[in-house]
């Protein structure tokens, strides 16, 4: 579970073009959207296109995506639950 | 003479790895693809602004231009943001977005966040995010920069009140062809520059970077 | 401060029908141009209905007398403008100061993408033609140059205003006393590029899209042209005893907010509406009808509302999204929907959403549901915004 943690905070960084930022900075609970990371509603379709691509898993409803994303823990957790 | 009526106070050049600002070279960074000169651009003006990674090379090439141009302006001193508008111009569009989105698609991956920068005015979106712009704002494209038409438009929304003060230029960028012409067109008040016309605009488009 | 401006004559071909007359008919028979995938071969075909013009490019070159080469675009685009064009003498227009301004989002991408496929997989293959009218610019110049109009010409392009925006610098011109005639409008077809595209910000419906409604999931994507022809008073006295209305307010801002989400209070959007009532002198009680951008889309309808609710409330004039029928028509929304409010006017019509059920939670905006005539409608205020931030807001007044 920490090296899928890891492995996400490195794709995030990214995906996301979050060039200023170091993977390691990321808070396993941080909150990436709103506060925290300050993610927007694009950086959570990118966040979409990640899972799928990386992980295989398709997020049908968007609607879905606040409580996947909430955090770091949230997605891995999302993954171990759904991962093909 | 008389007092021209409006006044062009700043403008901004980015070509060829150069960044001149009035005319006068402020950075360069020759020999590098469009895309690192970019983030060596951002790292130099201390933009501190994390979502110019995002971007994509039009919108990057557009706020960095406008940026510099803007710098110590205090607009905001002088105007409400729904009296500023933006008028931009290019030939491409947004193509060399169109282009990696495609590429991508290609792959079997679609991206919105490049597909949200597969239209020409998302730059203009960005530099009103960035300023807090709120007023008139149009993207005209042609196969050459079009002073007459420009100056017209803009003398036009001066003159009528609808902005007080105009961002205006080109910004075109093909992989690593580029050319961003901003400036500032103003209400004279105490403002120094040149007075807006054809003539001034066409002058200033053309000069080689010093 | 200005001639008045006056909307002489229009054109449309529209998922809903190839002219005006079979555009008005629809409405009649509260039919919707949004149906399976017929003419753009796309792998989403079974994913997602859109509105598409019911022609294919054969038919359409065949009925215009031009290339069957051509984009899509500039098909639609010359359909539309002819129908705009057909009562006036070209010769004599052109004796006067003529404009057109006609915007696009995707230019030629249909050929292009066609040319694409080729090329990345073997950068020696590809038909360059193809590529030829890819810039929106190109189908602007071909069709000027058909019609045999010989002013001033320009493209704009400013996403899902781009038409609207046209329309608003054709009267600006007039009003300065620029030009005397202007066409003024957009087209848009719809091309893989753009399906792909949107299905990536997940804000399309695989159903019949459901605008202003609480249970809305997204927009229906489509594709069309419109084109107005305006006048000065002048112009107007010479050529159009017949004018359809007048165009007395318009105004533009950035919402400045995010890329492609307008802001939840819908700041530019007020500001747009408000400025246009403040050009017009109108009061909102002196609204007949409001033409909603309204897309569809949780974020679209939402700010929208809420900026109508803040410069309407308590009094609401009729209002409706069209696009409910035409599907979204991108770059030549703000046109066709233009076409509807000038017919509007003239004809005392309110155009209807396609459906309604539910609405949107925490507002009060009931669309219309039933096609309405012989209403007296004296200004029709019509919106239009874009990706970018861009918001236009344009009224259509009785003359």
């Amino acid at each position: 579970m920490t090296e899928l943690k890891e492995n996400l905070k490195k794709q995030i960084v990214e995906q996301l073009n979050l060039k200023d930022l170091n993977p390691a900075d990321i808070g396993d609970d941080m909150p990436l959207f709103v506060e925290g990371l300050g993610l927007d509603s694009i950086d959570a379709l990118e966040l979409i296109v990640l899972l799928q691509q990386h992980y295989g898993i398709k997020l049908a409803k968007a609607e879905d995506g606040p409580i996947v994303f909430k955090s770091v823990n949230t997605m891995a957790e999302y993954i171990m639950a759904n991962k093909k | 003479m008389t007092k021209p009526e409006f006044t062009v106070t700043q403008y901004c050049r980015i070509r060829e790895n150069t960044i001149s600002k009035n005319g006068n070279a402020l950075f360069n960074n020759p020999n590098e693809p469009f895309s690192r000169f970019a983030d060596n651009a951002y790292r130099f003006l201390n933009m501190a602004y994390p979502k110019f990674h995002k971007m994509d090379n039009l919108s990057k090439l557009g706020l960095l231009a406008s940026d510099i141009m803007l710098n110590n302006n205090n607009l905001w001193n002088k105007y409400t943001p729904f009296e500023v508008g933006v008028v931009l111009s290019n030939q491409n569009s947004s193509l060399d977005t169109d282009i990696k989105y495609y590429e991508q698609v290609k792959k079997g991956v679609a991206s919105p966040a490049i597909f949200v920068y597969s239209l020409p005015n998302i730059v203009i979106g960005e530099i009103c995010i960035r300023n807090g712009i709120k007023g008139e704002n149009s993207f005209f494209i042609s196969d050459h920069f079009n002073a007459s038409q420009q100056v017209q438009y803009v003398n036009n929304l001066l003159k009528s009140n609808v902005v007080k003060a105009c961002i205006c230029g080109w910004v075109e960028l093909m992989g690593n062809t580029y050319y961003a012409f901003l400036y500032l067109v103003e209400k004279s008040g105490d403002t120094k520059g040149s007075p807006f016309n054809i003539q001034t605009i066409e002058d200033l488009f053309n000069n080689k970077i010093e | 401060m200005g001639t008045s401006v006056y909307v002489a004559h229009v054109g449309i071909i529209s998922p809903i029908g190839n002219n005006l007359a079979e555009n008005l008919q629809a409405f009649e028979e509260h039919r919707s141009g949004v149906d399976r995938a017929q003419f753009l071969k796309t792998r989403h075909d079974a994913e997602f209905p859109l509105a598409e013009v019911k022609f294919t490019n054969e038919e359409l070159a065949n009925k215009y007398d031009l290339d069957i080469g051509l984009s899509r675009t500039i098909l639609l685009s010359y359909a539309a403008a002819a129908e705009a064009l057909a009562p006036f003498d070209r010769k004599q227009i052109n004796e006067f100061r003529t404009g057109f301004i006609s915007a696009s989002t995707v230019g030629g991408m249909d050929k292009t993408e066609s040319f694409f496929e080729e090329y990345i997989n073997d950068s020696q293959s590809g038909d360059l033609k193809l590529v030829m009218h890819h810039d929106c610019g190109k189908p602007t110049d071909y069709v000027c140059n058909k019609l045999g109009l010989k002013g001033f010409v320009t493209t704009i392009s400013t996403a899902c205003s781009s038409s609207a925006n046209a329309i608003m610098l054709g009267a600006r011109m007039i009003k300065s006393g620029q030009l005397d005639i202007v066409v003024a409008g957009g087209v848009d077809a719809l091309t893989r590029f753009t399906l792909n595209g949107f299905n990536t910000l997940m804000i399309v419906d695989r159903e019949q899209s459901r605008p202003l409604d609480q249970t809305r999931v997204g927009l229906n994507l489509g594709e069309g042209a419109a084109y107005v022809v305006l006048m000065s008073e002048h112009a107007a006295k010479v050529f159009a005893p017949n004018i359809l209305c007048k165009i007395s307010g318009y105004c533009n801002t950035n919402d400045s907010f995010h890329q492609t989400a307008l802001s939840d209070d819908g700041k530019g959007p007020f500001l747009a509406m408000q400025g246009a009532l403040q050009m017009s002198g109108l009061l909102p009680s002196d609204i007949s009808y409001i033409n909603m951008h309204g897309t569809g889309t949780q974020n679209n309808d939402q700010a929208e509302g809420k900026a109508v609710e803040k410069i309407f409330h308590p009094n609401y004039p009729k209002l409706s999204s069209t696009k409910s029928f035409t599907g979204h028509t991108l770059g030549a929304s703000g046109a066709i929907e233009a076409v509807f409010s000038s017919m509007a006017i003239n004809k005392g019509l309110i155009f209807p959403n396609f459906t309604f059920n539910q609405p949107i939670d925490g507002l009060h905006i009931k669309p219309e549901t039933t096609f309405q005539k012989n209403v007296s409608v004296n200004h029709v205020l019509s919106n239009s915004f874009g990706f970018g931030g861009n918001c236009t807001s344009l009224i259509f007044s009785k003359i």
